[in-house]
């Protein structure tokens, strides 16, 4: 029967015909997840929780300032500035200039950062860390609880400069 | 001059011949037999490889022939090479497919060691059933074969720099590459776990360190998007994804997420951090294009090419790669007098949907200064820009999905390098 069933693929293509998917093996099982994937711009996965700058300035201090400088405007990995100069040939992108969605700042700390110790941070820090970025500019104040909730409810400064690609 | 050509012979100028001519070039010179009339008299072993036995045969390949032939490291980030990229010597290729070991990279936080055996891919979000598949599992579904161009959104980045760089094609064009892909068209995934009639996006996430994620338009995850296992006929390489790997045919190559661990279905795209802050086309009114997700049609002469020297005067084949991500190459045009005239090249390799070709023409050098240049038109009507045209919009210092017209200055010397032209 199994060979069968590989004789009518293997045929199919030959014949034209599309691959008939009764016949594919189908050996997916229930998933279980150990964290939600993606935290959306939506708020989709976003976990529950939440940060204060007040609290994240600590973990900022002691696992991001190697890489993004004190008050976060350390030149390559700028987290901080370049408000108002996107249509200059200066342009530069920081989370406060470029980033659309503060909810971004929260996937990519999760998943990518402290860059060496990926993944090291709980949720309660991702909200803190998150909360102290946005601090940095002047888009939270220090003592908010970033939560699932609020984030989504940030508005970005340039969160309508982006639009559809003609290359899309 | 003695050239005496007809104008079918010369389609265009400084030099540039009919590539169908190519064949009668080829029997010159080849008739001459060399007759030594001393060699009875002489030892035979002329040169040492002639006798004594080679190296036996190997586990896994050898040391390449030439030592030349390696990747050049980019380094394009302050934290290292981790999240740094190689690139394709295109100059010392031919044909189309680009060798497993000369693949270009872009890794985003180092290559992970993955132990096939933990890892899942998960299918979830907006299906009827979520799924988890393991690496012998996908093994078993049937799969198809595809020869596709993979380039990275910020290839070519280095031609869109104010000062003009002396380096090779590959150092300036090699974030590019072609192989054979072989996996299972990612649908079967999506329709095993059943796809909610809202589902508009699929978000897909690396298990490397750096958790690449990016949203793909569940159009092209359904089209011919393909989870790979193998590329030019191994399984894959860590540096290429193993276990497995996303292959979306024509996009930008950050869409073709390694080491994929998850396919979360969505109803909107997530504005992942490198579909925002990275990757997206900043324009000169401060406003940016998102999810420029095909790469644009593109060609590039491989030979003669940027620190290459050309020995003396007379025939030379100019050949190199043309792409499109909206298609297939319909055509490409090469011209030896800097855009003042264009002849058509042959094209010597399968022409379809996102496949790499080749492209060849004869060209006779008269000692004379010369700008070579390639312009290919894919199956859409798209025409490669020059290199002001495609700069035209685009902010100063972010220009990714760059596919303006490559120069190749040729001097008086006969030596080959990058110009703006």
């Amino acid at each position: 029967m199994h060979r069968l069933i590989w004789l009518l693929l293997a045929l199919a293509p030959a014949a034209g015909a599309q691959l008939d998917l009764q016949l594919l093996p189908k050996l997916g099982v229930e998933a279980h997840f150990d964290y939600e994937s993606v935290a959306a711009s939506n708020g989709s996965g976003l976990p529950a929780g939440s940060g204060s700058a007040a609290q994240g300035e600590q973990i900022y201090l002691s696992q991001c300032v190697a890489c993004h400088g004190l008050d976060g405007r350390l030149a390559g990995n700028a987290l901080v500035g370049g408000e108002g100069t996107l249509s200059s040939t200066q342009a530069l992108k920081t989370v406060g200039s470029y980033w659309p969605y503060a909810t971004t700042v929260f996937d990519y700390i999760q998943r990518a950062m402290p860059y060496g110790n990926e993944k090291s941070l709980s949720d309660q820090e991702v909200y803190a860390v998150t909360a102290y970025v946005l601090h940095l500019n002047d888009l939270v104040a220090a003592d908010v609880e970033v939560s699932a909730a609020t984030l989504v409810e940030i508005q970005m400064p340039n969160r309508d400069g982006f639009r559809e690609s003609p290359m899309r | 001059m003695s050239d005496n050509h007809s104008e079918e012979d010369n389609p265009a100028g400084n030099g540039l011949l009919n590539r169908r001519q190519w064949l009668s070039f080829s029997t010159v010179g080849a008739a001459s037999a060399v007759v030594n009339p001393v060699w009875a008299s002489k030892s035979k072993q002329t040169e040492p490889w002639r006798s004594g036995s080679g190296q036996g045969p190997s586990a896994y390949g050898d040391q390449p022939a030439l030592a030349s032939l390696r990747r050049e490291q980019i380094s394009v980030h302050p934290l290292g090479p981790q999240a740094g990229a190689s690139s394709t010597p295109l100059q010392l290729l031919n044909g189309t497919i680009t060798p497993n070991a000369l693949h270009f990279e872009r890794h985003h936080s180092g290559i992970p060691e993955i132990d096939p055996g933990r890892h899942k891919l998960t299918v979830h979000g907006l299906v009827r059933q979520s799924l988890a598949f393991d690496y012998e599992s996908l093994l078993r579904y049937p799969m198809v074969s595809n020869v596709l161009f993979l380039e990275c959104s910020g290839n070519s980045y280095r031609n869109t720099l104010t000062t003009v760089l002396d380096e090779t094609a590959g150092g300036l064009n090699g974030l590019v590459s072609c192989a054979e892909w072989t996996g299972i068209p990612l649908h079967y995934l999506l329709d095993e776990a059943g796809l909610d009639p809202t589902a508009k996006w699929v978000i897909a996430e690396g298990a490397d360190a750096a958790g690449m994620n990016r949203s793909i338009p569940l159009s092209l995850a359904t089209s011919d998007a393909m989870l790979a296992f193998y590329q030019n006929g191994e399984p894959l390489r860590r540096s290429q994804g193993f276990p497995m790997r996303l292959l979306v045919p024509g996009c930008e190559g950050n869409l073709s997420i390694k080491w994929l661990r998850s396919l979360k279905v969505m109803d909107q795209p997530a504005h992942t951090r490198e579909e925002t802050s990275k990757y997206t086309d900043l324009q000169l009114d401060g406003k940016a294009w998102q999810f420029s997700l095909r790469m644009q049609v593109k060609s590039i002469i491989t030979a003669p090419s940027g620190q290459m020297q050309l020995p003396e005067k007379g025939v030379f084949e100019i050949s190199g790669l043309a792409w499109s991500g909206n298609g297939s190459v319909r055509e490409v045009e090469v011209s030896a007098d800097g855009g003042q005239s264009w002849a058509k090249a042959a094209i010597q390799s399968d022409i379809g949907e996102h496949k790499p070709v080749r492209f060849r023409i004869p060209w006779r050098w008269d000692g004379q200064p010369a700008v070579l240049q390639s312009r290919a038109v894919d199956s859409g009507g798209n025409v490669q820009p020059s290199r002001s045209q495609a700069l035209q919009n685009v902010a100063p210092g972010f220009s990714y999905h760059f596919n303006g017209i490559q120069s190749w200055q040729v001097g008086i010397d006969g030596r080959v390098s990058n110009v703006y032209a």
